[in-house]
Parts: C-alpha cells; structure tokens; sequence
C-alpha cells in the first residue's frame, strides 16, 4: 500500500460493505453463540423481529415521523435566526464586535442541560422539542457561518466596488452568493447535530418519538427494539445527508469542476 | 487637459511589531494625457501596485491626492475599471453575467445590457463561451472576460495590475496583442502596471520606469513606435535599443532591491 495513492471505485465499495459484513457477523458471533447475555445484547435476528413488530403493531413509524418533524421543525427555526444574523456578522464588523463574545460563551452551553428549563417554560409538548434543537444549533450555526462570511474573497470584493457596487451590493451580489455554497455545507452538518439533540429531548419527558421509544425499552430490557431504533436514526441521518448533499450539488453547480 | 493627475502621492505603511513605518512610495507626480496608454514599469515591491490601488480608490494616500477629470479620487468607482493579476471573476457567475456585472450594479435595463454585453463577448473573442463558469475557463480566457467585464462599464480609465501575470508565455503575447487591438480600435486611457520590459515597451505609448522601495519616477520615456502594432515588432532594432535602455535602467533598480532584501526579512 503505497501512501496517497488512489483505490478504484469497485474496491472502494466492497472494502466499505464488507466492514458492515464483519462487524455484523462479530455481533451474531457473539449473541448467537451465547458469549454475551442475551438480556444485555439482543442478537441482529431477533433485533429485526422486534423492529417488525414495532413497525406492524405498535406504530413505531408514527414515532419515526414526530422524530423527523421535530427534528426539520427545530433545524429550520434556527437556521432562519441563525443564518441572517450570521452573515450580518461577518459582514458588519461592529455587529461582529457586538454580538461575537456572547454567542462564542452561549456555544458552549450544553443543549441538554436546557432542558429542565425548557419544560419549565414550554412544558413537555412539541414546542420544548423544538427549542432545545434550536438552542443547540443555533449558536453553531452563527458562529461558523460568520467565520466563512468574515473571510470572503477580498479580491471579490474589490472588484465589485471598481465595477461601481454599493455597500449594499457587495453584501447582496458578493458575500451572499460566495458564501452560500458553505452556508449551505454548514447547515448540512449541523443537521447531523440536530439528531443527536432531538433524541436527548425525547429521552427526557417524552411521550412520543423515537427517543421515548428507546428509554421505554430500556425499563423492559427490550434491546432488540433500542438497537433497531438506533439504527434507524443512523439510517434516516445518512439518507437526509445524501439528500442535503444531492441538493447543495444541484443548487451550486458552479462551486464544483 | 490631464485626464489623470497624480499629485504628491505617497504611501507609508505601519511599522510591524513597533518596529519603523515603512516607506512604500515616495511622492509622486504624474500627469496622463486622454487616451494614452501608459505603462508603469518597476521591479518587484516598488509600489507601482500600490499606486495603482491608489488611484483605483481601493486604498489612501498617506499624502498627496489623484484627480480623475478633476474630481479627487476618493472611493474605488465605475469611473476607474480594473483589472486584476488574480483571477476576479465572479466564480457563481457565467462569463455573460460576469461581464454584465457593473451594468446591472447601474440598473440598466435588460435589453441595453445583453445587447452591451454581446458586443464585448465578440471584441474579447469569446463567443461560444457565453455560459460557462469561470472555473471551465483557461488563465487566458478568464482574464480577457474580466477585461471585458471591466470595459463593458465604459469607465473613464482602465487600470491593471499585472493583468498577465499568471499567463505563460505565449498566452501572455496574445493577450498582449488583443488589448493593444482594443485600445487601438477605441481609444481608452489606460495605466497599465507591469515588471515585464518587453511588455511595457509594446504596449504603450509612454513608460514610467519606477525606482526600486521606496517607488519614485525614474525616468519617463515615450515610445514612439507605429500603431497598429505587430508581435514582428518586439524584434525590430528601435524595440530593441528602447529594450537595452529600459533593461539597464530597471537592472540597478533590481539589484538595489536584492541587496536590500536580507535587511527586510
């Protein structure tokens, strides 16, 4: 193996498939061959039996969509705050000045620890789901996004002030569209973060989701069912993540080769 | 009447680190005539870019102030076009929407603008290529989209930095060739910065010949070869001798900046 050098797609796709082979063939090895508990570890056949069963007959699908809602609801209500105040911080240094500090301190707040405080104020319906998304993506968001805005091409812009743009101008026909293919990056991967959040507000005075589906099975050892929910979250994060992807590469034709 | 007066510009950077200011361009005086084609000629870090910038408004003088049909330059404008050694275009525009830019900045209606537009895609050679990115473009077709963007604004004075930098050698000879046909065609004032002696020589109609940092006038020199010019040109015996003053002239300039560089770093 030599360093750097490239693998052909082929390979690349079966090397990538068969560490799902392997790793799922340790689990079987393990659990079926009785080297684990079956209390603590349920086995990959009868994890796909309690998912069926959960998908027949207790509506776990309903969970999946009120999961997946929260989860658009919380990222959307951020990313529109988030990122208009964003590019008005890398744009306008006063603002930047102004706002920078306590958004870099209310980054580090952990969103989860909100949450005793959001059902204090919001209560345990969709709205306390919303918002503690919200208050872990949105601080991110701000912050990237007025990085990227910040360090825009100078040459860009000073090629439109010589072409006779205005302050406004350069904002709406230089930073924006510059910036938008990364703006758009960012969202992609904050996204990603807006899963993990939104299955801790579930685990957390919860009566729906997919979240309060796994802390219900725990209190019945069901671990079938918290595996089959874990992967599920795996598997709608990846495919929102191609779709993201798919999206941004239609949007931006001009920022690739 | 000047088209463009230089008047005592000069520039000093802060000292880095508290350590002395530095003086980057010593004052200088410089009257440009309407439709001349002036090139400034100097070795590396003279601050003939930084003089350029000057009058472009993208930055102050320390003293001294640059006048554009006697208003003083205050703020870069749709009035001075530049162009750039680095690639500028737009990257999220095509080469139409590119060159259309400053049009649209003055609000112009639709269908002025494509039919402007359309013209320069024509004068820079460039048809066939309306819709492509610049990222599809080579070095040589972006730069002639940004002199066409810069142009399609009709400015009053065309500035560039270094415009063919970045080309190899043959491009840049083209490139040489298609400006000198535009500017022979419709008649521009244009500063024109370059450390390339052949290229300052064959463009112009007067070469500024700048000292190495701190930047003053060394010498002024017009060319009085024909238009329209041919590359055959740069092999003739006057092309040659304005070549062998102006090399010796800027050789004591680049060897005072080599022996003064292990004192700046």
């Amino acid at each position: 193996m030599r360093p750097l050098h490239p693998v052909s797609p082929s390979l690349r796709t079966v090397l990538g498939i068969s560490f799902f082979v392997l790793f799922i063939a340790f689990w079987a090895w393990i659990t079926l061959g009785g080297h684990v508990n079956r209390i603590f570890l349920a086995d990959p056949l009868s994890m796909l039996r309690d998912g069926w069963r959960l998908l027949v007959e207790d509506r776990f699908w309903l969970d999946i969509l009120i999961t997946i809602w929260r989860v658009f609801g919380g990222f959307v209500l951020a990313s529109v705050v988030a990122v208009p105040i964003g590019i008005a911080m890398g744009a306008w240094k006063p603002v930047e000045a102004f706002l920078e500090p306590f958004v870099s301190f209310a980054r580090y707040l952990p969103a989860s620890a909100f949450i005793p405080l959001l059902i204090l104020w919001a209560g345990i319906g969709e709205l306390e789901k919303l918002l503690v998304i919200f208050v872990g993506s949105v601080f991110q968001i701000i912050l990237i996004i007025a990085v990227k805005v910040g360090s825009t091409r100078r040459d860009l812009v000073e090629a439109a002030y010589t072409l006779g743009s205005t302050s406004n101008g350069i904002v709406k026909r230089v930073i924006m569209p510059a910036n938008a293919p990364e703006i758009a990056e960012t969202l992609r991967l904050v996204l990603g973060w807006a899963w993990t959040y939104v299955i801790v507000a579930e685990l957390i005075g919860s009566s729906s989701g997919i979240g309060y589906m796994i802390i219900n099975s725990q209190s019945r050892l069901a671990t079938g069912q918290i595996i089959f929910g874990i992967i599920v979250i795996g598997l709608i994060g990846l495919l929102s993540d191609f779709a993201f992807k798919a999206f941004n590469r239609w949007l931006f034709p001009w920022s690739l080769a | 009447m000047s088209k463009l007066l230089i008047e005592g510009v000069s520039r000093t950077f802060a000292g880095v680190r508290g350590g002395p200011p530095v003086k980057a361009l010593m004052p200088i005086d410089l009257a440009v005539a309407a439709n001349d084609f002036i090139t400034i000629l100097g070795p590396s870090g003279c601050g003939k870019s930084t003089l350029l910038r000057i009058v472009a408004g993208l930055e102050a003088p320390s003293e001294g102030r640059s006048l554009l049909d006697d208003k003083a330059v205050t703020r870069p404008g749709p009035d001075r076009g530049m162009v750039f050694q680095s690639y500028t275009l737009f990257p999220w525009l095509t080469v139409t929407e590119n060159i259309a830019f400053g049009l649209r900045e003055r609000g112009m209606a639709p269908k002025e603008r494509d039919d402007i537009v359309a013209s320069y895609v024509d004068l820079v050679g460039l048809r066939g290529f309306e819709n492509h990115w610049p990222k599809q473009l080579s070095g040589g077709m972006q730069q002639r989209t940004a002199i066409a963007r810069a142009l399609a604004n009709d400015p009053e004075i065309l500035l560039l930095d270094e415009p063919f930098g970045a080309l190899d050698n043959q491009t840049r000879g083209l490139m040489q060739e298609l400006l000198l046909g535009i500017w022979e065609r419709r008649k521009k004032t244009v500063l024109f910065v370059t450390h390339d002696i052949e290229e300052a020589i064959f463009m112009a109609s007067r070469v500024i010949v700048m000292t190495a940092r701190p930047g003053s006038i060394k010498s002024d020199v017009a060319i009085d070869l024909p238009h329209p010019r041919h590359y055959t040109l740069k092999t003739s015996p006057e092309f040659s001798a304005l070549k062998a003053r102006l090399t010796e002239d800027i050789r004591v300039e680049a060897m005072r900046t080599a022996q003064a560089q292990p004192a700046e770093a």
